[in-house]
């Protein structure tokens, strides 16, 4: 069997288009399986009110607290330390073995899964460091695990800054550093909230490395400091689904899409303050 | 007149590769010094090697001396201070991205001034001097990357001019900009003489004739023949500079 080049076209295209569009269909469902089940649960009680009864009625207040916390905790932690490791490595360091060391880190850090992290922040933060059971030991462990993504972004918008920028900062006999803090910087920034947008997603998704080293089983107080434990949306959701029984499926459905919605809504801050740096932008 | 800037054997490899060959030569002040000669025949590198920024470049090494007012800049000065009274112009106009007003503010803030009179003062004065202020003073807020080709490389003046500076290095400046854009350009360096010490690197021979007062003649990184501007375009020594100038190679 023979084809024209113009039929051959015509599938290819017609190929690519059906995978393009099978990335859509996963997305779909799982948002339309999480509103039609979830969204019947979710009213201003299931939001701002403790969970009773062995969590089986009330609220999922303090979850969605204690994810608030976790995430901004991870933020403040991982974005200055990723951002300043990356202007070192972008703008400082020599190429040398150091510097291939810690790129190589890097990205094996990216590679470890997420059920490490947590038992690698349980023995250092919660029993070495003898933070406990705490919100410190568990933003730190999430810190850990999202600085690569980062790091790598930072790196990335650092090196976009087109190298003649630097040059003619310099060539005013304005010093490296500040030539970075005012030139650089300001114009990696949107690649860089992009980094910490990835970054916040992972930190308030993930359910392995909160597991030992902050989230409680059942709590339904807020956290007193920092120092507590707290409820956490993804474990409080494993929680729900696996380890109580008779829990309605409306608050398990409810409460994941809360989980979704928060994330949702944590990117979409993100992203609009990034489109408004990108506005000023005038390159 | 006095020498500005006094080079000494001065031999540059990028990697190995010399670039730049046993070369003296002094510029006087208040003078343009233009630099003639073919692609590779180490004009830009000789010109990066006055305000340091071949130090970027990790793989330069640097061999002899360059002194501006009696001092080696580099090992009797820090970088930063050379370039703030070497500074340059690339051939490619490079506003950076901020407001026309930020970019010639840019220097006098980085080194200290914060007065909003005096920046106002010193944004004004580098324009008129860089002959642009007409064409932007009623909108100095909008972006520098605006402005077209020719007005941004006399804002890249103005932005030099602002540091006040008193050698100013030109590296092709207008090898991106039409005739009359390059005409203002050259009206602007003519005027800037009574001011500052200058140096053009060019590759178009009419243009170091018409502004230089002396030119230099570089070849495969030696500096062939160094005069007068009258002297080196009509009777030059050597018989290479005859050659480039007449067309036969280059």
């Amino acid at each position: 069997m023979k084809f024209s080049s113009q039929t051959k076209q015509k599938i290819a295209f017609m190929l690519l288009g059906i995978a393009s569009t099978i990335v859509i269909v996963p997305v779909i469902v799982i948002f339309t399986i999480l509103i039609q089940k979830g969204l019947p649960a979710i009213n201003w009680q299931f939001l701002t009110a403790m969970p009773r009864m062995g969590m089986r009625a009330g609220g999922i207040f303090p979850a969605i607290m204690g994810t608030l916390y976790l995430v901004s905790g991870t933020i403040v932690v991982a974005l200055p330390l990723g951002v300043l490791a990356a202007i070192y490595l972008v703008e400082y360091a020599r190429r040398n073995f150091l510097t291939r060391m810690i790129e190589v880190a890097i990205v094996n850090l990216a590679g470890v899964p997420s059920v490490v992290y947590g038992l690698f922040g349980m023995g250092l933060f919660v029993i070495y460091l003898k933070m406990g059971v705490s919100i410190v030991a568990g933003a730190l462990t999430l810190a850990i695990m999202i600085l690569p993504v980062i790091i790598t972004s930072a790196k990335e918008a650092l090196q976009s800054v087109p190298r003649s920028f630097r040059e003619a900062s310099l060539a005013l006999g304005v010093s490296k550093w500040q030539t970075i803090r005012y030139v650089v910087l300001p114009n990696a920034l949107p690649g860089i909230l992009t980094g910490t947008i990835l970054g916040i997603s992972r930190a308030a998704g993930e359910t392995a490395p909160i597991l030992f080293t902050v989230a409680a089983f059942y709590l339904p107080r807020l956290p007193k400091s920092i120092f507590d434990q707290c409820m956490a949306l993804p474990y409080h959701l494993y929680v729900l689904s696996t380890q109580v029984p008779n829990v309605s499926p409306k608050i398990q459905y409810g409460t994941a899409l809360v989980l979704v919605g928060m994330v949702f809504l944590l990117n979409l801050v993100a992203v609009i303050v990034r489109s408004h740096i990108r506005s000023r932008k005038q390159w | 007149m006095v020498d500005k800037i006094v080079v000494e054997n001065l031999s540059i490899d990028y990697g190995g590769v010399r670039v730049l060959k046993d070369m003296s030569l002094s510029v006087k002040e208040h003078e343009i010094l233009g630099v003639i000669g073919p692609a590779n025949s180490g004009k830009t590198s000789f010109l990066r090697a006055l305000n340091r920024l071949n130090d970027l470049d990790i793989s330069s090494r640097l061999s002899g001396s360059i002194r501006l007012n009696g001092k080696d800049i580099n090992r009797e000065m820090d970088a930063e201070e050379v370039r703030k009274k070497v500074a340059m112009v690339f051939a490619l106009p490079i506003p950076l991205p901020m407001s026309i007003f930020d970019n010639i503010a840019y220097g006098p803030r980085r080194h200290g001034v914060k007065k909003k009179k005096k920046l106002e003062e010193i944004v004004e004065q580098s324009l008129k001097a860089a002959f642009l202020w007409e064409e932007v003073k009623d909108r100095l807020s909008s972006s520098g990357m605006k402005l077209s080709g020719g007005q941004q490389q006399r804002l890249c003046i103005a932005r030099t001019l602002a540091v006040e500076p008193e050698v100013i290095l030109y590296d092709e400046p207008c090898s991106g900009l039409d005739p009359i854009s390059t005409a203002k350009v050259e009206d602007a360096m003519r005027e800037l003489k009574n001011r500052y010490t200058q140096i053009l690197v060019t590759n178009n021979v009419k243009q170091a004739a018409r502004v230089g007062d002396r030119v230099a003649f570089f070849l495969m990184g030696e500096l062939v023949e160094i005069g007068e501007a009258g002297q080196l375009f009509t009777a030059p020594k050597d018989k290479r500079t005859e050659d480039y100038l007449t067309g036969r190679f280059g």
